[in-house]
């Protein structure tokens, strides 16, 4: 098809946040290389981060990063959901309630006035919740941030009408994918790579680090097992529920393994 | 033309840094094993000053550590993470390229040609046995894998008979070593200490034969052969593990519905580490990719596991929802189906999924599990993929 017919017909993209700390959709804009490509194949109607100017919904692909944590947001998404044909989450805040979700596991009200002075000006929800609990999404994608090229491979997908070619098994698989040498069973270093999500091409474990989990749980996990081999390798019980209360604490098998070795 | 008690030969340390470089001479690009990252893995070869000097890798369930040995040994330990299932079957290959023309149809680029031929230095019998195992899965019917060919087809390799085997080893039990039988080019045994570095050469073959020649060596002495023997029979006594072999394809045939699959699943992590480290697992899935215009497409191979939930998707769902499910499929294909499919089995004792288990789940012990957790209850007849 000729480049002029198609610009004509070019789906719009829009990107928004809600509570979130923008770094994934700066991931967008860290696609230096390809950023003329994507703005050539699809309209970047409403980007705030890139561009002032905004184009009126309806929109294609609608991107949304960040999590629901007031009563706003809430309102918010349903909106947003209203005016896009496709719409997908990207990075832990979206999909699981991000490291704000930490709220959820203790009581807010407490926190918000331990850490405002005017408290009464807030109006803040008692959780943060991912974009998925609250209207329907067409596709989920992890990481905190997401992986760029996982990113664009979302967007070439969308134009193309396939799936995205990412797979939702474990860390471990891109580590032996690499070579790289596991650290948990050759150092003893504590690491969330086996249930956790693929995506980020094993970065932690390939710079001699254990994984944290910025992709949250993997396709079917057992956290219990690797808790426990935690505490059998001398972790203190605190400290496995902290490696779990990360960026996806609220995700429900990281939730679930932090509550088990949680302090009362 | 294998005769080791009459032919064997031998070299020094600088002899097999010399027959490094023949072969590098001859076109072949050495790998061997190399420490990295706190582990023995396989890597290209300069020479002997590369490989493990004096190293050896302490091994148990879910442990390995690399540890000095006080020596100079070279191959003073039994196998790592990694094996020749790397160099021969890619963890990520492009297999083709697909352009867009102005006509409306497309034009296939052929996928980037093999890399030249390898030569292994010092593979294991256990992964010489794998080596077998993958060619007969990937070229030993008439569809054959044109990939895993060209990189296998030309490929010296040069034997490392064990003399110290780890924690986890079984290849006794496998009956793949503790020395080579075939499928190498040359053979050596190493026998260290008092002064005394020697390699006792096997040559299998006539190109082995031409490329030992190209090397200054001297026939090895009766004792010299006696003490290579002994390294390997002392080897065979110091099994880390055993597994029972007497009736396991019965055994795991007898046993869809027994009780241990829970109490696997409970500890079992699904996270593939096992399939990954098997030398024998040769699963991958491929993917179609796009650049973002659609002029240009290319389909990707990479390795992939039956312990996810994507390898078995179909329409409706996956195949074995449960780890329970995935582990026994994954234990019966290795130790019984394989016996089916490929009249030998897929577990070659080397021990790699017992090591690099991160929760130490060990094959062994649950092939004892399930002789002794008493008879297994009637097989039920269920419906679809109930597990």
């Amino acid at each position: 098809m000729p480049a002029s017919s198609r610009r004509t017909r070019r789906p719009k993209l829009a990107v928004f946040k809600l509570a979130s700390c923008d770094g994934c959709q700066l991931s967008l804009l860290d696609c230096e290389d390809e950023l003329l490509a994507v703005a050539d194949a699809i309209e970047i109607a409403h980007f705030p981060e890139a561009s002032r100017r905004s184009v009126r919904g309806p929109y294609d692909l609608t991107l949304v990063e960040g999590s629901v944590t007031t009563p706003h947001d809430a309102e918010r998404i349903r909106e947003i959901r209203g005016v896009s044909r496709r719409l997908v989450t990207i990075g832990a805040c979206a999909t699981s309630g991000g490291i704000q979700a930490l709220r959820n596991f203790a009581d807010a009200d407490a926190l918000v006035a331990a850490v405002y002075p005017r408290p009464d000006f807030l109006r803040t929800l008692a959780t943060s919740t991912p974009i998925a609990d609250h209207v329907r999404v067409d596709y989920e994608l992890r990481g905190c941030p997401v992986d760029k090229r996982e990113l664009l491979d979302v967007i070439i997908a969308f134009l193309h009408d396939r799936r995205p070619a990412i797979a939702s098994s474990s860390v471990c698989i891109e580590c032996k994918r690499r070579g790289t040498v596991c650290v948990m069973v050759a150092h003893g270093t504590p690491c969330l790579g086996p249930v956790t999500h693929a995506g980020c091409g094993a970065l932690c474990p390939t710079y001699d680090r254990g994984c944290y989990g910025c992709f949250g749980p993997a396709d079917s996990v057992n956290a219990a097992a690797l808790g426990d081999a935690f505490r059998a390798a001398g972790t203190p019980s605190g400290e496995v529920a902290r490696a779990f209360r990360t960026f996806n604490a609220a995700a429900a098998p990281f939730a679930a393994e932090g509550d088990r070795h949680g302090e009362a | 033309m294998s005769d080791p008690a009459g032919d064997a030969r031998a070299l020094d340390v600088d002899g097999l840094d010399r027959l490094i470089a023949a072969l590098s001479e001859r076109g072949f690009a050495p790998h061997g094993p190399i420490v990295r990252d706190g582990s023995i893995v396989w890597g290209p070869l300069r020479g002997v000053a590369d490989l493990p000097a004096g190293w050896t890798l302490e091994q148990d369930a879910g442990r390995c550590q690399l540890v000095r040995r006080g020596d100079g040994a070279l191959f003073g330990w039994a196998v790592g993470p990694d094996s020749p299932k790397r160099l021969f079957l890619p963890p990520s290959l492009q297999l083709f390229t697909a352009r867009r023309d102005d006509e409306g149809g497309f034009a296939l680029d052929p996928p980037a040609p093999a890399p030249g031929p390898i030569a292994l230095i010092g593979a294991r019998p256990c992964e010489i046995a794998a080596i077998a195992v993958q060619d007969r899965v990937l070229l030993g019917s008439e569809h054959t894998d044109a990939h895993y060919r060209a990189r296998r087809d030309e490929a010296f390799i040069v034997a490392a008979h064990c003399g110290e085997p780890g924690g986890t080893c079984f290849c006794v039990s496998a009956d793949t070593g503790p020395s080579a039988r075939s499928g190498f080019d040359l053979a050596l045994t190493e026998l260290h200490g008092d002064g005394e570095h020697t390699f006792v050469i096997e040559v299998a073959t006539e190109r082995g034969a031409a490329v030992l020649e190209a090397v200054p060596h001297r026939a090895a002495t009766g004792d010299e052969i006696a003490r290579a023997a002994a390294v390997v029979t002392g080897a065979a006594s110091r099994m880390g593990r055993e597994l029972e072999t007497d009736g396991l394809r019965e055994l795991l045939y007898g046993c869809r519905e027994h009780p241990r699959w829970d109490e696997i699943a409970a500890r079992c992590l699904g996270c593939a580490n096992c399939t990954m480290v098997c030398p024998t697992c040769f699963c991958t899935s491929v993917s179609d990719l796009t650049d973002i215009t659609g002029a240009t497409a290319w389909r990707e191979r990479s390795w992939d596991s039956c312990f996810t939930m994507d390898f078995s998707y179909i329409h409706g769902g996956s195949v074995r929802p449960s780890v329970g499910a995935r582990y026994r499929h994954w234990i019966t294909h290795k130790l019984a189906s394989w016996h089916d499919q490929f009249d030998e089995s897929g577990c070659v004792g080397c021990g790699r999924c017992i090591t690099w288990c991160p929760v130490a789940i060990d094959i062994t012990a649950e092939v004892v599990g399930l002789r002794s957790d008493g008879s297994p209850p009637p097989r039920t007849r269920t419906a679809g993929f109930r597990v």
